[in-house]
């Protein structure tokens, strides 16, 4: 005797139509992980335990930061992988909990807007930070302003 | 140094009472409760600390509550019947001790989670034995069968070794909390259940169940919690297991 219960949904084998995406994904986790592990503890240091600590982050700071294209890199690098791990670790989640496929594709979305969005932002105030504004007071400026005026 | 006649018995267990605290469901209701829902009932028996909990479950269903269903067959810890949550912990009640619980409180016995509940500690394991059908359970292979048996040196024979001793009680996969918010992935069992396969030198059909686990419900939904791994009543290694499978997918090398 065999007891079938009706109400049990079919099992979608969905990530056949793309395949090894999920391989990839799971892959890219462990590669992206220890990467920004050294980044984001490197960062750390410089800014909080180097120098004066935590007191020295000011504007100027990190305008002579990003005067080195070394940071600039760092720092793009950082965002985009922080973004693509964090982004990627949340659309798992959103598989986990969000069942019915609406809302799915809503958060799927959401979260899409939101990578690509703070990417974009991120490395636009990096590559176009102006480091000396003109009508800015100077004892905020970073000390190589005044050669540039 | 002679044992006198006034020792108490070598070896004598005193008997105490032991509460227990079960999780109970039935489908048709009863007086005061609604058909379908669940409520904690309370029993006490008389026990000895080398009792087992399924020992305990048998007193209340004998002596004080012939309503009370679980499953169980061998009762000895082989067919895998009696998987149930006890202190928040999947176990075989068959292989739980009751001095191991700290019998001073109530121990605690639900269901295990994840499936559907058909009455009080019987959940409805077909979701989980369609997983297992999936990843093939079966030897595959091609060409005539052979006379005789099909050699495999010890070797050969050790790499899956660990993976064999499984006996579907569902512990690991119903511990796993992805299984719990994710009724499509596989579970650990399943897993385990191609890992006996793939890793066999006799059987041919690898990567048909590789294809399979490579899938979106697959090995990948496995964030390598380590529940599996505590709760299987057989010691097996779950999670290396299903980490095995994994780097077999990316290596591309069995």
């Amino acid at each position: 005797m065999t007891a079938q219960s009706p109400t049990r949904p079919p099992r979608v084998p969905s990530g056949r139509t793309r395949h090894n995406a999920e391989k990839w994904s799971w892959v890219f986790m462990r590669v992206t992980g220890p990467v920004l592990l050294v980044l984001i503890l490197t960062h750390l240091f410089i800014n909080l335990m180097t120098g004066d600590g935590i007191s020295q982050i000011d504007f100027a700071f990190v305008a002579g930061k990003w005067a080195s294209p070394l940071w600039q890199v760092w720092d793009l690098v950082m965002l985009v992988l922080a973004l693509l791990h964090g982004g990627n670790g949340m659309r798992l989640l959103v598989n986990d909990y969000a069942q019915r496929p609406w809302l799915r594709k809503v958060l799927h979305g959401a979260l899409g807007v939101a990578v690509i969005g703070i990417i974009v932002l991120g490395s636009l105030v990096i590559f176009t930070f102006d480091a000396c504004p003109v009508d800015a007071d100077p004892s905020l400026l970073p000390s190589f302003c005044e050669d540039v005026r | 140094m002679t044992a006198t006649a006034e020792s108490p018995a070598v070896g004598e267990v005193k008997a105490m009472q032991v509460t227990l605290r079960i999780l109970r469901t039935n489908p048709e209701g009863t007086a005061d409760h609604k058909p379908g829902e669940s409520y904690w009932q309370e029993f006490q028996v008389e026990a000895h600390a080398t009792d087992r909990v399924l020992d305990a479950l048998h007193k209340i269903k004998w002596e004080q509550d012939g309503s009370l269903a679980f499953r169980r067959s061998c009762a000895h810890g082989v067919c895998g019947s009696d998987a149930m949550r006890i202190n928040a912990r999947n176990r075989l009640a068959c292989k739980t001790l009751l001095k191991d619980l700290n019998p001073a409180k109530p121990i605690i016995v639900e269901p295990i989670k994840g499936l559907p509940v058909e009455k009080d500690l019987i959940v409805d394991m077909e979701p989980f034995f369609a997983s297992y059908r999936e990843i093939m359970p079966f030897l595959v292979t091609t060409g005539n069968a052979p006379a005789r048996e099909r050699l495999q040196s010890p070797e050969d024979r050790q790499r899956f070794d660990d993976t064999t001793k499984c006996i579907l009680c569902a512990a690991c996969t119903t511990s796993c909390p992805v299984f719990w918010t994710d009724g499509q992935y596989f579970g650990p069992q399943a897993i385990v259940g191609a890992h006996r396969f793939i890793f066999d030198s006799r059987d041919e059909g690898q990567w048909d169940r590789l294809e399979i686990l490579n899938d979106k419900a697959g090995v990948w939904k496995c964030r390598t919690a380590f529940n599996c791994t505590e709760a299987c009543p057989r010691g097996i290694e779950v999670t290396k297991a299903i980490s095995e499978v994994k780097k077999v997918l990316t290596t591309g090398e069995i």
